[in-house]
């Protein structure tokens, strides 16, 4: 009977869509002399899904964009503009945005995603569509090594490289029993098994006593704890973050977890996750980060004053990865003196670039950047978690060797 | 020894929050009979408004609890709100249609707080006089958690002298037993309910400010915290208050114990236990047969066969949307090609909801299960694209008819529960089966055959699968096993007293459902090039479920309209704003009080209107 309303609300909505006006770009790019036009990027992130990490990270690449405008543009003085998209956290919500933006909005490139598997797919929706895409900041390995592929670069440390960087510093200490806990996903388990295996390559009287596996977001904190302690190991590997993070510093104190424990944590010392934990920071914890207020490099320091002069507050994590990928988009541009994708690819590949940690390049081996991260330890100054002791870990120190690389990527 | 008492004392501190949440949620259910998806908003409501008080009070001991106080009675009042100004329009429509409405309050509490509060985690203080451990058998054990441990009881003790000394209590108790009789007797039935929704709300903001000195109040905790509160609650029997609190023991203890000894499946740990208890006792530990649990339709108008006209309409209206790749962008076409997809898995849903009666918070299994389906014999056997696409609906049917056989030997909300409980076997399944399933980065490079690789292509296969088997779904309705599948849903009794085996009806609608979802599963998949877990998790069923009821219930079309237009106001909103969740919410919530009956439903009735007949026109409508 009503197959009629059914034809009539698709077409109605058919229609809506065919008449829907072109959406106003969110960043409106300045009138430069357009020599056909300016450059537009499409950008993905999980704006609602994960506010807390995506927020800074759009600000950052807001001061990249004007910053590359003001200063005249790109090449043929064409602007660079970006229509940014929310995929609330969904592959699939990611993709469809990704499919708009390419179809309705002539995009030369991609840009964006922050978890893992809205970027794996993606990447796959760019190497199907040959276009170039920029993956800002998921973690996961296989981006760039198992499931890589010709157009997907990537410019975060990967989950290997911060997991060695911590192995390092990890094998330094005295413990041999080693406990492990990590949220139950591919980033969690990954990060573990690489700690395991290049902890146990350096030190191979280390041995790992006790697992846990908490549902992210879900982790029963007071049992998860005394789970720990009961194998009495000498140090833990913590892999867990943000709200979850919270409970198992809360439980972990009042149960006597920490005393007399090394800890060493993954992502702790970024200001996303170490912030919201006040003055209640574990102190004394190893891990990667990014002290933002610390860092006293000329390159750090005018971007870092930049930001503040714009946003009113420091750079977290994200900001530096938001301004880093566009910066890194403006160079490959530039350096391919147009938005043909073949060139632009071939452009990132080996792209070296100045970032706010120092110079950095896009490797031609795996396209992976080798920006790096901060390696220090956690201590509370004036009611305030911040990094000490730290130490800027260069991306390009902890990457597996290229052979063992080049067997986990697939042949182009 | 000792470790294990401790960690049993973990276990009752985890216990106590939960039954406060589903302490209230329970007893919303239990006069009401409204499924209460807000009540996780509550909670996490009750989490920020504690912070923002204690924040500012909680360093002396009366200012903490003030603040904790204070935070529980906002929220119950904001539920009163609730229920006055929303839910009260509602009790004459099919009661499923208050679950809709607080899906809507879901979405714009989540944007209201993340505007209100911002998006970082906060972390509370922790109570005053309760910030450090005493030791227990050698183990240091948090003060605060023993408090939890002992308020728990507590609160059972007080909500129980409260249902059995107090003249409230027994009219609450008499509504929970038999609604109508209770208003039969003078019993203003609206300032009941709205009494109870406040007291449901206020223990679940309880829970949630309890939690500020535990963890980082964040956004998540609202659906985080939903679902478990279900689940103790059906564990425990609907409407009842000492299940609740068993229940909530329970779990906590397996969760304590369960991650000793499985650390790898906590994910899946409470919804097997759920399912265990569900199949061996149809209601729930405490709960009692009489209490009539929510039909997906009370008995209303028949639905009426087409007459010729209509299929001319339809043909015509057919070959429009055929032909709007003619005129149509890539853009438009691939929103246009879910639209039809997610029509079919709203339809689907339909089959079961409107038709069977049975309501499904597990759809989302079925159609991630056509999806993998497809997606695996691509990827493994290096299939073609077209014989994928056969074989979703068989791998998906096949699911759906093992857990069929146990799902409809239940009903209603215990039904309901069942079917997530089989829904989140199914989907930490894949995303633990690294091996096979690629786990949460899921499978890539799904794509279409090379010759309908094109979006117009594609789109047309999408159009002729998904419109043929509509069209089939159609022909069920009207055959004899509609009939039947009707019957059943109108009277189980009578419909067993005529001859007609209700439960295998129903198990056969079961998996022919989740066949039809399969299919739009396997076609999803191929539209978007890969598949991930999120396709069978908890939201992907919702939304369907959100789909058909928006659409409306008593018609056929209604579930395509209805995904149709959640779809549509989903995407354009997402595209337009970062608040798209308080936009959706907010037409949600105005669709719902302007159409009670769903929005075909609403021009259904207006068509009637029209035409002066009251259904029952000699010419039979569209």
């Amino acid at each position: 009977m009503n197959r009629r309303h059914t034809l009539r609300f698709l077409g109605m909505a058919a229609a809506a869509w065919l008449a829907g006006a072109p959406v106003p770009a969110l960043v409106a790019a300045p009138a430069l002399a357009a020599d056909g036009g300016p450059v537009r990027v499409g950008e993905i992130n999980s704006y609602t899904g994960l506010p807390a990490f995506t927020l800074p990270y759009r600000q950052g690449w807001q001061l990249a964009v004007e910053e590359i405008n003001a200063a005249g543009g790109l090449p043929g003085g064409r602007a660079l503009e970006v229509i940014s998209r929310d995929d609330a956290g969904k592959p699939d919500d990611a993709v469809r945005a990704a499919g708009e933006l390419l179809a309705n909005e002539r995009v030369d490139l991609l840009a964006g995603t922050y978890f893992s598997h809205v970027g794996l797919a993606v990447a796959d929706f760019a190497a199907r569509n040959r276009i170039p895409f920029v993956a800002a900041e998921p973690l996961t390995d296989a981006i760039t090594w198992q499931k890589g592929n010709p157009y997907t670069f990537r410019l975060r440390p990967s989950t290997y490289m911060q997991a060695a960087m911590l192995a390092e510093e990890a094998a330094k200490l005295p413990a041999t029993r080693w406990a492990t806990v990590a949220p139950n996903y591919e980033y969690g388990q990954s990060a573990v098994k690489w700690f395991r295996a290049l902890l146990k390559e350096r030190r191979p009287d280390v041995e790992f006593v006790a697992e846990q596996w908490p549902a992210q977001g879900k982790l029963e904190a007071g049992p998860t704890v005394q789970a720990l302690a009961a194998a009495s190991p000498e140090a833990i590997f913590n892999v867990t973050f943000g709200a979850d993070l919270a409970k198992f510093v809360r439980e972990g104190e009042q149960r006597g977890l920490f005393r007399n424990r090394a800890v060493v944590s993954l992502l702790t010392g970024e200001p996303e996750y170490l912030e919201p934990l006040r003055d209640e920071a574990p102190e004394g914890w190893i891990v990667t980060g990014y002290p933002a207020e610390q860092i006293d490099t000329p390159e750090h320091r005018a971007f870092a004053d930049a930001y503040r002069k714009r946003f009113g507050e420091w750079p977290k994590q994200g900001s530096v990865v938001g301004y880093t990928t566009f910066k890194a988009i403006a160079a490959a541009i530039t350096k391919a003196g147009g938005t043909d994708p073949e060139a632009v690819t071939a452009a990132l590949k080996g792209l070296e670039l100045p970032s706010p940690f120092g110079p950095i390049v896009f490797r031609a081996l795996d396209h992976q950047a080798t920006m790096g991260a901060y390696v220090g330890r956690t201590a509370v100054r004036g009611g305030k978690p911040m990094m000490v002791d730290w130490r800027y870990a260069p991306g390009e120190a902890y990457l597996p060797p290229d052979d063992a690389v080049r067997a986990m990527r697939p042949v182009e | 020894m000792d470790f294990y008492f401790v960690q049993f004392l973990s276990g009752l501190a985890t216990a106590a929050t939960l039954f406060l949440v589903s302490s209230g949620l329970t007893v919303i259910f239990g006069v009401t009979r409204i499924v209460n998806f807000a009540h996780g908003s509550f909670y996490m409501l009750g989490a920020y408004v504690a912070w923002s008080l204690v924040e500012r009070w909680g360093d002396t001991p009366p200012g903490f609890w003030g603040g904790v106080l204070l935070a529980a009675v906002t929220v119950g009042v904001l539920g009163a709100v609730m229920e006055v100004v929303l839910l009260r329009r509602l009790y004459r429509s099919p009661e499923l249609f208050q679950l809709l409405a607080t899906f809507g309050v879901v979405l714009i509490v989540q944007d209201a707080a993340s505007w209100l509060w911002g998006p970082e985690d906060l972390l509370g203080r922790r109570a005053p006089l309760l910030r450090g451990s005493v030791e227990v058998l050698g183990q240091p054990f948090p003060l605060y958690d023993l408090m939890l441990i002992v308020l728990g009881p507590l609160v059972l003790v007080a909500l129980l002298l409260l249902f059995h000394r107090t003249r409230w209590g027994t009219l609450v108790r008499a509504a929970t037993r038999d609604r109508e009789m209770t208003a039969a007797l003078g019993v203003d039935q609206a300032k009941l309910f709205t009494s109870v929704l406040f007291l449901g709300s206020a223990l679940a903001g309880l829970g949630g400010a309890l939690q500020v000195p535990r963890e980082a109040v964040n956004l998540h905790m609202d659906m985080a915290m939903v679902v478990e509160a279900f689940v103790v609650v059906v564990v425990g029997g609907m409407g009842s208050l000492p299940g609740a609190f068993v229940a909530s023991l329970l779990i906590g203890q397996l969760q304590a114990f369960g991650i000793l000894v499985f650390p790898q499946i906590t994910l899946v740990l409470v919804f097997l236990f759920m399912a265990v208890v569900l199949v061996l006792r149809p209601y729930g530990l405490f709960g009692r047969p009489e209490e009539g649990p929510p039909a997906g339709e009370a008995p209303g108008p028949p639905l009426r066969p087409d007459g010729p006209r209509a299929a001319t309409v339809s043909l015509v209206l057919l070959a429009a949307l055929a032909a709007v790749p003619l005129v149509a962008g890539d853009y438009a076409l691939i929103v246009l090609t879910e639209v039809v997809i997610l029509a079919l898995l709203a339809s689907s849903l339909h089959l079961l909801t409107g038709l069977g009666g049975l309501v499904s918070f597990g759809h989302a299994a079925w159609f991630g299960l056509g999806a993998y389906g497809a997606a695996l014999l691509v990827r493994d056997a290096g299939a073609p694209m077209l014989p994928a696409l056969a074989a979703a609906p068989l791998v998906a049917g096949l699911g759906a008819l093992v857990a069929g056989w146990f799902c409809v030997r239940r009903s209603g909300l215990y039904f309901a529960m069942l079917t997530l409980a089989f829904a989140q076997i199914v989907w930490s399944v894949t995303f633990q089966w690294y091996a096979v399933t690629g786990g949460d980065n899921g499978i890539l490079g799904v794509w279409p055959a090379d010759w309908a690789s094109s979006k117009a292509v594609y789109y047309e296969l999408t159009l002729l699968l998904a419109g043929g088997t509509l069209w089939l779904l159609r022909r069920a309705a009207f055959a004899p096993f509609g009939y039947a599948l009707r019957a059943g849903r109108d009277s189980a009794l009578r419909a067993e007293a005529v001859g007609i085996d209700v439960r295998h009806r129903q198990w056969m609608a079961f998996t022919l459902a989740g066949a039809c979802a399969g299919l739009a599963g396997g076609l999803y998949a191929f539209a978007h090039g890969s598949v991930f877990p999120t396709l069978m998790a908890v939201p992907v069923s919702v939304d369907a479920l959100v789909m058909v009821l928006l659409g409306g219930l008593r018609t056929l079309a209604g579930p395509a309209a209805g995904a149709a237009l959640f779809h549509g106001l989903e995407t354009e909103a997402m595209r337009l704003t970062d608040y798209w969740r308080l936009v959706l919410g907010l037409v949600i919530v105005v669709l719902v009080l302007a159409f009670p009956q769903g929005v075909v439903g609403f021009a259904r009735s207006l068509w009637d209107r029209r035409r002066g007949g009251n259904g029952s026109a000699a010419e039979p409508v569209a």
